[in-house]
């Protein structure tokens, strides 16, 4: 990576993380609501625990998994808001009047998401085993945990990037919240694959890869270390993160050829 | 003059209840969250949570399917009376509900107008809600009476939740009051036996879900919904003391609003 390139993406990813730093408005709700539904559903879900097949005997260690995605999917819509802002804002035609690179814009402005990434795993964690959830693969376990987590978060958030370079509109990027949140309704979120037994949710999750993703942090919860269920949830977020950032990259070569 | 009054409030009503419905049904952005989002919850909450009509102890006549249509239902409702105090909020916002406020004789009418459309509003997604229930094969234990009664306590659900949100919306008079209206709507709701009966909740969750009044709520729903009412009394009481509660307290937000200017 040149100089050149180093210092923009430095730049913007400043920007992008002072942005999240001084709006508590995207932090706030991105820790609070996760964690409520966390203590709403390890609390009303404790028996669930009694099925038989059950991985684990606390329900808040195998539910500790869900904020983890919740929070990434804030990220969508706190990356995309961000950027559309700068749209409606003209602040990204100004930057296209710069020698700024197209990489540069997308990477510097995904800054604002690894930080958010950070804070919400480790409110997350903290927080759940603080609470008394077990964390079978021990402290370095924590570290993995973090790390997918950030990955998942930024990779999320190349889609909310998409959703601001094609629709140019904040208000476009809040409305795909739903549509996100219905990936998250129809996945092994509450139960296990195994346990879900209504045939056709069964299969809508089987083919979920929110289901894997939350495959590869319980598996650092519950079980220890499975490598294959971790190498599935990083290699999903990567794909995510690959295609989100290959579909943002065209948005934004469209959306500058239009300005 | 007390007829001359009450022609006058039903004319204001009218009026703000059918831009507001017709706002509804064109536009969807407003109509689509209405109908998919309970839609989401019952398919999640029925279909991925199934095996939780297998716990030891859990044994609701009805099954899980029509457990979890109720807390639905009621859900559905209460969003219903919210996403109305948003548009409320929106009109206040952008100047349009000045414009009401200076165009009504009756001012109560404006509330009543929104509150018309909330109930409408509740009616199409219970329509939709119903019909996809009956399809997964949900099971309806009570009679017809009860059924009415299971959506009559619905609607007083919307009626308080649309009254909550209007004395927030014309306090705030803005979109970012919509916070204000929306969590303690979902924290009430949450906090209440959502998954399994209360007798099978323990710990911090059964402290609160036992005072929630939600619970009450919930438990006399699905008792007509299983044909065995429970509550009903209590349930119909905190129904109709919710909503003269709001009722007060959104009187409170029209006068904030007329002092506003």
């Amino acid at each position: 990576m040149s100089d050149g390139l180093r210092g923009q993406i430095g730049q913007l990813a400043r920007r992008s993380m002072l942005r999240t730093l001084r709006q508590p408005a995207q932090i706030v709700p991105a820790l609070v609501f996760p964690l409520f539904l966390l203590a709403v559903n390890s609390g009303g879900l404790e028996d669930a625990t009694n099925l038989p097949g059950f991985p684990t005997d606390s329900y808040l260690t195998f539910v500790l998994a869900v904020p983890f995605i919740q929070g990434a999917l804030f990220s969508v819509m706190n990356s995309g808001t961000d950027l559309a802002r700068d749209i409606e804002t003209g602040f990204l035609n100004r930057l296209a009047l710069t020698p700024l690179r197209g990489a540069a814009l997308l990477s510097g402005l995904l800054a604002g998401s690894f930080l958010l990434g950070v804070v919400q795993a480790v409110a997350y964690l903290s927080v759940g085993l603080i609470a008394g959830a077990d964390l079978a693969a021990g402290p370095a376990g924590a570290l993995v945990i973090l790390a997918l987590s950030v990955s998942i978060t930024v990779a999320f958030g190349t889609i909310g990037l998409f959703a601001a370079l094609r629709f140019g509109s904040g208000e476009a990027v809040q409305g795909l919240f739903p549509v996100f949140f219905v990936f998250l309704f129809l996945s092994a979120m509450t139960l296990p694959l195994d346990l879900l037994t209504t045939d056709w949710f069964h299969a809508i999750a089987s083919v979920n890869p929110v289901t894997y993703l939350l495959q590869a942090f319980r598996s650092l919860l519950i079980e220890g270390w499975n490598l294959g269920d971790l190498a599935l949830g990083f290699g999903i977020a990567a794909a995510i993160g690959t295609l989100g950032m290959l579909a943002a990259s065209s948005a934004l070569k469209t959306r500058l050829v239009r300005t | 003059m007390s007829e001359q009054r009450t022609a006058g409030l039903a004319a204001v009503a009218r009026a703000v209840a059918w831009r507001s419905i017709h706002n509804f049904l064109t536009n969807p952005a407003f109509l689509m969250p209405a109908l998919l989002f309970p839609l989401f919850f019952f398919v999640s909450f029925a279909g991925g949570l199934a095996a939780i009509g297998e716990v030891p102890g859990f044994d609701f006549p009805s099954g899980y399917t029509a457990f979890q249509f109720v807390f639905v239902l009621l859900q559905s409702a209460a969003f219903g009376g919210v996403f109305t105090g948003f548009a409320m909020a929106r009109d206040f916002e952008s100047g349009f509900g000045r414009r009401y406020m200076l165009a009504a004789s009756h001012r109560s009418g404006i509330v009543l107008g929104y509150s018309l459309a909330a109930i409408f509003r509740a009616f199409v997604t219970w329509a939709v809600l119903t019909a996809v229930a009956l399809v997964a094969g949900m099971e309806v234990g009570g009679s017809g009476g009860e059924i009415v009664a299971l959506y009559a306590l619905a609607l007083l659900v919307n009626i308080a939740a649309t009254l909550w949100s209007a004395g927030v919306a014309l306090r705030v008079r803005s979109i970012q009051g919509g916070p204000l209206m929306q969590f303690p709507t979902f924290l009430v709701l949450f906090l209440a036996p959502v998954y399994v009966p209360l007798d099978l909740l323990s710990g911090w969750i059964h402290a609160i879900a036992s005072i929630n009044p939600v619970t009450a709520l919930l438990e006399a729903g699905r008792g007509f919904i299983s044909g065995d009412p429970v509550l009903v009394g209590l349930a119909f009481a905190i129904g109709v003391a919710l909503s003269l509660l709001f009722a007060a307290w959104a009187r409170g937000g029209l006068r904030s609003a007329e002092a506003a200017g």
